[in-house]
């Protein structure tokens, strides 16, 4: 059977990027649909990982290796487990909807922007395959160039600002990891992830490595307090940009805390779990106000982004508590499913909410929710979709949104009820400000001329907010199928956490 | 009695020292519609020192003249990269010197000159080569950096180097005058034995001090660094190109050459002298270059940090440290080509393209021009997948590898302060208004065009395939 599947996901968006760059602006619509082709093409190949990924089974499947640099004993290491094969599969997805929804709305040099999507979409998906610790390092840092032009470029009016403060932000987390992976080479002589899992270190050796990891996750989830780039980053955004920074990149900061937080250094996980469960509450409370006072509604969403992804790590560390604290495995993996859960749900729900910001700036030119109102008059079919991802962002049962928040409300309750009361606050914050969002926004009297001449959503803005609406229906009614998809890895997972390094 | 095998070890230099006499006696008679097959004629005969170069390869290190010159492994990768770096300075240098009418002979054979003094320098098995090989490369840059004889600004970058140049070499002379007194002995090889029996010790960490001072000046690197950016700003862009790579190819083998085949002994002296010097240049590099307007001026400031984490390679004091510090060298000069091609490319006949302001909205008006200048300032940013991250990520091993952790995290903490200042330069391309009077599609010639595109993605390419460069690096220092 064909063996490199992961290395076509990779370098097929990337080598896609090329001819779209040189259809060059004097074509735009033929670097669209080059990119559109390229985009369901990835998306496409991305579906063979299904039944070629045995679920059951679990561990580290489709394994590519191949020696990249001899001398330092560097690989080129690819694999999947079920989580990388639902992200990719998340990453593909969103490539093709971005595309779709930028068509008309990206006039300016939309070739380069098209480029810039692919590349970007290529690297991520590296991030995902990664078994060489060097390796994902390099796609982790190169997912920073693609982001930084798109903002700069085709960002709102403060975008120079918003580029510049994400990509030093990012740049500066990820030099520390560096450092910590360099030691641990100068540890171990290899960067394979798998070898370096089992390395021995002592507890000091655990807990600057440990700290530099999550200083460089802890920036690309973000969580508080280093997540004052992703309002600003997010507001100046394109709405392409903004969808796949919300619904991939930030997955990427949580993606690296399980490969190498929790195999390298669960020690000093366990000993600090404290601290990251802390910020998460943090982030779900605390952020939680402070969406609520927001007048821009890209804003409100980007802060909501915190506190949704403070769920994931907390579910994530709630599982070191449970299992290597309490012994109660069971539950550790309930927490680690409901992170997992609420990564994929978050990566629809986050980016159909900045879809439908898009669709309405596109109309109104202005993100402030004080000159919209009534707009459900006017636009009754968007209106529809945005109730639906508003009730999905506030975790309404039946929708996506619920699952993994429930998931790990569950399991942190068996940890410590406080930790579940204070996470459980969500369900009161998130519905407070998104419900308030929708009233501010949908509801009402048209108070503002220009909102009573807005159209409807077309043709293609009803394909990109309806399949969002589909995926985030059929995860929030049976989510099964992704839960088995990843059953067996997250056990892996949660195994890891209770070896002792020391 | 030198005998034809050691003539045969310097061959291409002997070549290049024949050509080099011709071409000054072709150039008196040529007329000056002529010249440009002066052009040509000096990029073949680079490009055939080269392949010399790379034919003669000796399979075991091979010594000449009483142990004067030495043809190892090291010297021939270092040798090979300079030679194809000046083919890229005279390549890039064509459309620029013309318009400007400094289009004449003597640039072609005091670039010859010069790297016949980096072939020299880099082969030097003893400390008066060292001397004679630095001086005929310094004294061809001091020229050229004079050549633009009208521009004050060039004059005075000329004084300025030819002064605190003149200062260092007297430096690194008087630094090898007391080695030569404590251990007796000008030869590299011996050198290294005696050094560690020497009978006065002192006398010889106070010659090696006053030698680390001329190599930190060859180098550019803090507190010796006065000098770069008035000469990269002043000197006309071709020669400032040329000073970027091909000079610190060779100042690379100097320090090698001094540090470790002569007085490899003394390495716990020199260690904490050169990390110092790392740090410092770190810092003062990074932090200026923020506030910089000039382009050429920015790029010097960067120049000056990039030595700094070159040191840290050099500080290891081992093969690995010494092999990614030669990697950071050579990734470093073709970084540098790339950026100041593009300079070059952009100027034309009265616009030297110099701010950081003229590059606004390169991307509107050149988009393939602004790509190349950004792949370059990324890779000098180090960030990956493009070469310079590769370089950064070696010396950084090596830091750590050598027990310097906290060197290691000092470079990293400057590499994020550096990376503001090369994002600017990005930003004014690709977020930046063009304005009136700023860069253009550029008119520059073919051969420019097509040889600095393939510079610039050598830059993406090389950060791919950057295996085979390092195993060269780490042979020729005897690793696996």
């Amino acid at each position: 059977m064909f063996n490199h599947l992961l290395s076509l996901l990779i370098w097929l968006p990337i080598a896609g990027a090329v001819p779209v760059l040189l259809a060059g602006s004097a074509r735009p619509n033929l670097a669209r649909w080059l990119a559109l082709l390229f985009m369901v093409l990835t998306f496409v190949a991305s579906l063979f990982l299904l039944p070629q990924y045995d679920a059951a089974q679990g561990g580290m499947q489709l394994v590519e290796s191949h020696l990249w640099i001899a001398s330092l004993n560097v690989h080129y290491g690819l694999a999947v487990d079920g989580i990388s094969v639902a992200l990719i599969l998340l990453t593909t997805v969103v490539g093709i909807l971005v595309v779709v929804g930028a068509w008309e709305v990206i006039q300016n040099k939309p070739h380069q922007y098209m480029a810039a999507m692919l590349a970007l979409e290529g690297v991520m998906i590296g991030v995902f395959c990664a078994t060489d610790a060097l390796l994902f390092y390099v796609f982790f840092e190169a997912m920073l160039i693609p982001m930084f032009i798109l903002i700069g470029v085709w960002g709102g009016p403060r975008r120079v600002y918003a580029t510049l403060k994400f990509f030093i932000y990012t740049f500066l987390g990820s030099v520390f990891m560096l450092i910590a992976l360099l030691y641990l080479y100068h540890r171990a002589g290899t960067f394979d992830l798998h070898t370096l899992a089992a390395l021995p270190l002592t507890f000091t050796e655990q807990m600057w490595i440990f700290f530099a990891f999550l200083l460089a996750f802890a920036i690309k989830v973000p969580m508080v307090p280093v997540h004052t780039w992703l309002p600003d980053a997010h507001v100046e955004a394109p709405t392409g940009g903004s969808v796949v920074l919300a619904a991939v990149m930030l997955k990427v900061g949580t993606y690296g805390m399980l490969r190498f937080i929790l195999p390298i250094v669960p020690d000093a996980g366990e000993h600090y779990a404290w601290l990251v469960i802390g910020l998460s509450l943090v982030a779900v409370v605390y952020i939680g106000y402070v969406a609520l006072v927001q007048e821009d509604m890209k804003k409100l969403v980007a802060y909501s982004s915190v506190a949704h992804m403070g769920f994931v790590t907390l579910g994530i560390f709630i599982a070191f508590m449970l299992a290597r604290g309490l012994g109660d495995m069971d539950t550790a993996r309930l927490g680690m499913q409901g992170a997992m859960v609420q990564m994929i749900s978050h990566g629809f729900v986050s980016g159909a909410m900045f879809t439908c910001i898009g669709v309405m700036y596109d109309r109104l030119h202005t993100r402030l929710i004080k000159d919209y109102g009534g707009v459900i008059n006017v636009m009754p079919w968007f209106g529809f979709f945005y109730v639906l991802f508003a009730m999905a962002n506030c975790g309404l049962p039946g929708t996506s949104g619920f699952v993994g928040e429930f998931m790990v409300v569950l399991a942190s309750f068996k940890a410590n009820p406080w930790i579940a009361f204070f996470a459980a606050f969500t369900l009161i914050i998130g519905a407070a400000y998104t419900l308030w969002l929708v009233k501010r926004v949908l509801w009402g009297e048209i108070h503002n001329p220009h909102v009573a001449e807005m159209k409807d959503i077309n043709g293609r803005e009803t394909f990109v907010l309806l399949a969002f609406a589909a995926l985030t229906v059929a995860l929030g009614i049976w989510p099964e199928p992704l839960i088995h998809l990843m059953d067996s890895s997250v056990t892996q997972v949660v195994q890891q956490l209770v070896v002792h390094k020391i | 009695m030198p005998n034809l095998n050691d003539i045969l070890v310097l061959l291409p230099e002997f070549y290049l020292v024949a050509v080099a006499c011709l071409l000054l006696l072709l150039d008196a008679f040529m007329k000056p519609e002529q010249r440009h097959w002066l052009h040509w004629i000096s990029i073949v005969v680079l490009l055939v020192a080269a392949y010399m170069v790379v034919a003669g390869q000796p399979e075991v290190t091979v010594t000449a003249f009483g142990g004067m010159f030495v043809r190892d492994q090291v010297s021939e990768i270092l040798k090979v990269f300079a030679l194809l770096c000046t083919v890229l300075v005279l390549i890039y240098a064509r459309p620029y010197l013309r318009e400007r009418k400094q289009f004449i002979g003597e640039f072609y054979t005091l670039m010859i000159f010069a790297v016949i003094g980096v072939m020299l320098l880099v082969s030097a098995g003893n400390l008066v080569m060292v001397y004679l090989g630095l001086e005929l490369l310094t004294l061809s840059s001091y020229a050229l950096v004079a050549l633009n004889r009208d521009s004050s600004l060039s004059s005075e970058a000329a004084i300025k180097y030819f002064v605190l140049g003149a200062l260092s070499s007297g430096m690194l002379l008087y630094g090898m005058s007391m080695v030569y007194g404590a251990t007796g002995s000008l030869d590299l090889a011996q050198l290294h034995t005696v050094a560690t029996q020497s009978a006065m010790p002192n006398l010889l960490v106070f010659g090696l001090i006053f030698m680390l001072v001329g190599i930190a000046f060859k180098l550019g690197a803090a507190p010796f660094h006065m000098w770069i950016p008035d000469v990269y700003q002043g000197a006309s862009t071709p020669v400032t190109t040329f000073i970027a790579s091909t000079s610190k190819l060779a100042a690379f083998g100097m320090a090698w050459r001094l540090l470790e085949t002569g007085l490899g002994g003394l390495s716990q002296h020199w260690q904490p002298m050169l990390a110092a010097v790392a740090v410092l240049s770190m810092a003062i590099g990074n932090l200026v270059a923020i506030v910089q307007s000039n382009l050429k001026r920015m790029l010097a400031y960067s120049t000056i940090s990039h030595m700094g984490y070159l040191l840290m390679g050099l500080v290891n004091a081992g093969p690995e440290g010494y092999s990614s510090a030669m990697f950071y060298a050579i990734s470093y000069a073709l970084m540098s080509t790339v950026s100041f091609g593009v300079i070059l490319a952009l100027a034309r006949a009265g616009f030297e393209c110099e701010e950081i302001s003229d590059l606004k909205g390169l991307n509107q008006r050149s988009p393939w021009f602004a790509a190349l200048m950004a792949l370059a300032l990324f890779s000098l940013a180090g960030v990956p997948p493009l070469f310079g991250f590769y370089a950064k990520y070696l010396v950084l091993q090596a830091a750590i590898d050598a027990h310097m952790l906290w060197l290691a995290i000092v470079g990293a903490v400057f590499a994020i302060i550096g990376l503001y200042y090369y994002l600017h330069v990005v930003k004014v391309m690709y977020f930046d208004k063009p304005e009136e009077g700023g860069a253009d599609q550029p008119q520059a010639d073919a051969s420019l065009r097509v040889v600095l595109s393939i510079n610039a993605l050598a830059l993406l390419v090389l950060g791919v395939y950057w295996g085979p460069l390092l195993g060269w690096c780490r042979h020729s220092f005897g690793l696996g």
